[in-house]
């Protein structure tokens, strides 16, 4: 059921504003408030703190469906709740999760999750954003850059440098002192906002604070881990899309007196696409069938992160390719694909670093795989 | 206010539908199912009364266990209560409404809808004879209804225009295209509806009057022809219409 809601609520409320959203460049607040209604901001939130339960399984599905028809709105949810919600989540004490989970499950709030900054990209750890206590307050200078969710966000989880170490906080957007800077300019997710976020002797209450103090870069790094999953789930919805456009558009269109669909070299871009999809419903959902029985899963996650996008991406170029110079036009959406994918190599961890995390852990392993 | 909403569980539009070996039912293997999308628009309608004047919606559905997958999807979009009324057995429209009109008469409601037919046999007669059953007003294919204490204003379709009528309640209404967009169930909703329990109870047994002896599918649309590109084939063609097609 929870499949079929969100694919008649995306194709109904989302499709239509799809390419709008991607010229405009923002997501209409109805829609936004249309997605709050039905539930889509709180999916995976467990149901004591107003979510919906359904665990990543059921984020994944609905992610898929999203991203099948908008991948802005996918990055906007994705951010939310799959890292900024997900944050507090894993890491915040239980006063904590009950001030702040359930108005973000209902999307009275939206989340986003702030770690990179301008010389802490793929060297995260080496943030430089400070936390100092004074009396019972923490006082947060610095800024935060590529913060997806940015200028819509209602609060921050933010990661700064304590005495002990990385420490996470979260910042709501009203705090005094916290400044939002433009909307990022981007090839694409044109509608998932990106901003600059800066803080300027930022006062945070204690309670504010997740987890324990020095700690926050472990409840960061599995943040990620749950994040990549949810991605993948885009990658895998926005494939399906592609190969649905593909697979009609080559059995319509005509060269040499046949469909295009019967020359082998069609086809054997779309047994590629095929493949791939087939290899990434299966990692996906057995990694986020492990999250939800609590295993580890920060190798399955970077391999989900590094093959899913990879494939995508791959595929965004078949289909354009299969679709000629009809994929190439702004009149159909592939274009938009084929830019939004992009994306999905770098961000949440870049495509590189993914590899890092894959050799570390199979040489510790010896090599030996776990089964 | 005590609202009752009879769904039917039916063939997706999107399916194709087969006809079974022995001719007479549909084949049910690889057969999505959905709520009747009329019954959908009757659940809405329902919601909202309740809205307004409060009490509880009770969706009911007759027919096996499969049908609890559309009284689920009714329970996430906010009914209350969901009752089977459990007969796998086919049947036809008035024995389907004597089932029906037993359990409104039971459950005492104020007001009760339906869709304004079912997609699979398209008969349009349940909520008609529901009505007649019980001795109570019947305003069918709604495309717009103003409830108040008591009684109510239902603009209804007719051939070439709209009818306002006025009448009393109980009553039974289908509901047709246009009286509401229903709601979308909430993630919130779909949990709910996984611990709110279907109740089953069995019908007393009704023979149909009307036996289905053979169901067939529409003759394969036959081929096209192009007769020609320019004026010249016009002659041909209205030949053709008036010979062949016989439609000129
Ligand atoms: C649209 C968008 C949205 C984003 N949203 C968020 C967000 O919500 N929250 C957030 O905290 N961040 C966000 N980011 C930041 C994103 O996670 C970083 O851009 C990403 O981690 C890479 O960091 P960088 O851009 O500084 O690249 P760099 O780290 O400078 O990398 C440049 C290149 O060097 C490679 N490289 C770096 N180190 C190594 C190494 N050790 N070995 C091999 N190759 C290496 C990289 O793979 C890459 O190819 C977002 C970014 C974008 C573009």
């Amino acid at each position: 059921m929870l499949r079929d809601l969100a694919r008649d609520f995306t194709n109904a409320e989302i499709r239509p504003l799809a390419a709008r959203i991607d010229r405009e460049e923002e997501i209409p607040k109805e829609l936004l408030k249309k997605i709050a209604d039905v539930g889509l901001f709180g999916t995976a939130i467990p149901e004591e703190y107003g979510g919906g339960g359904f665990g990543k399984v059921g984020f994944c599905l609905a992610q898929e469906e999203v991203a099948r028809v908008c991948g802005s709105t996918a990055a906007t949810i994705g951010a939310h709740q799959s890292i900024g919600a997900q944050a507090i989540l894993l890491g915040g004490s239980e006063t904590l999760k009950k001030k702040y989970l359930p108005i973000l499950a209902s999307g009275e709030l939206l989340a986003a999750f702030a770690l990179t900054e301008a010389d802490a990209g793929s060297d995260s750890f080496n943030l430089s954003t400070r936390a100092e206590k004074i009396n019972d307050k923490w006082i947060l200078n610095g800024e935060k850059v590529w913060i997806t969710n940015g200028s819509i966000a209602g609060l921050f989880s933010v990661f700064a440098r304590t005495e002990k170490g990385i420490t996470g906080f979260v910042v709501e957007k009203g705090f005094n002192g916290v400044s939002v800077g433009k909307n990022e300019k981007k090839l694409g997710i044109k509608g998932s906002v990106t901003n600059t976020i800066a803080f300027d002797n930022v006062e945070i209450p204690e309670e504010n604070m997740i987890g324990i103090d020095g700690r926050g870069f472990l409840i960061a790094m599995e943040t990620l881990n749950s994040g990549r999953l949810g991605l993948g789930a885009c990658c895998f919805g926005a494939a399906k899309e592609m190969l649905e456009m593909s697979v009609a558009y080559s059995k319509q269109r005509k060269q040499f007196g046949e469909p295009i669909s019967k020359f082998q070299a069609i086809q054997f871009m779309l047994s590629d696409m095929t493949t791939h999809i087939y290899a990434m419903e299966n990692m996906v959902y057995k990694a986020a069938f492990k999250l939800d029985n609590k295993e580890d899963i920060s190798l399955d996650a970077a391999i989900v992160k590094l093959y899913c996008s990879e494939a995508v991406s791959e595929i965004a170029d078949q289909a354009l390719q299969i679709h000629g110079g009809m994929g190439f036009s702004a009149e159909l959406p592939l274009e938009r694909f084929y830019r939004d994918a992009r994306i999905l190599k770098i961000f949440e961890g870049t495509n590189e670093i993914q590899k890092l995390i894959i050799s570390r852990q199979i040489l510790k392993q010896n090599g030996k795989w776990n089964s | 206010m005590k609202i009752l909403v009879f769904v039917n569980h039916v063939p997706d539009t999107e399916t194709k539908v087969k006809i079974g070996s022995d001719g007479k039912v549909i084949d049910p293997a690889g057969v999505n199912y959905m709520l009747n999308p009329y019954d959908e628009i009757g659940v809405e309608e329902a919601l909202k009364t309740k809205q307004q004047f409060g009490g509880e919606v009770v969706v009911v559905s007759l027919g096996g266990d499969p049908n609890k997958e559309t009284l689920r999807k009714a329970l996430a979009m906010g009914c209350d209560k969901a009752v089977l009324l459990k007969d796998p057995a086919i049947r036809d429209s008035y024995a389907v409404a004597r089932s029906l009109a037993d359990y409104a008469k039971e459950y005492g409601a104020d007001v009760i809808f339906c869709g304004k037919q079912s997609i699979d046999y398209d008969d349009a007669q349940v909520g008609g004879l529901i009505a007649e059953m019980l001795g109570i007003p019947s305003v069918s294919v709604v495309v717009k209804l103003e409830i108040k204490e008591g009684h109510f204003i239902a603009e209804r379709e007719i051939e070439g225009g709209h009818e306002i009528v006025h009448s009393k309640l109980p009553a039974v209404i289908t509901a047709q295209k246009g009286l509401n967009e229903p709601r979308y169930p909430s993630l919130k909703g779909i949990m709910d509806a996984k611990r709110k329990p279907i109740e089953e109870k069995v019908p007393n047994a009704v023979e149909s009057r009307v036996v289905t002896e053979v169901m067939r599918k529409p003759p394969a649309k036959a081929q096209g022809k192009i007769v020609g590109s320019d004026a010249s084939a016009a002659a041909e063609l209205v030949r053709l219409l008036h010979e062949e097609a016989k439609v000129i």
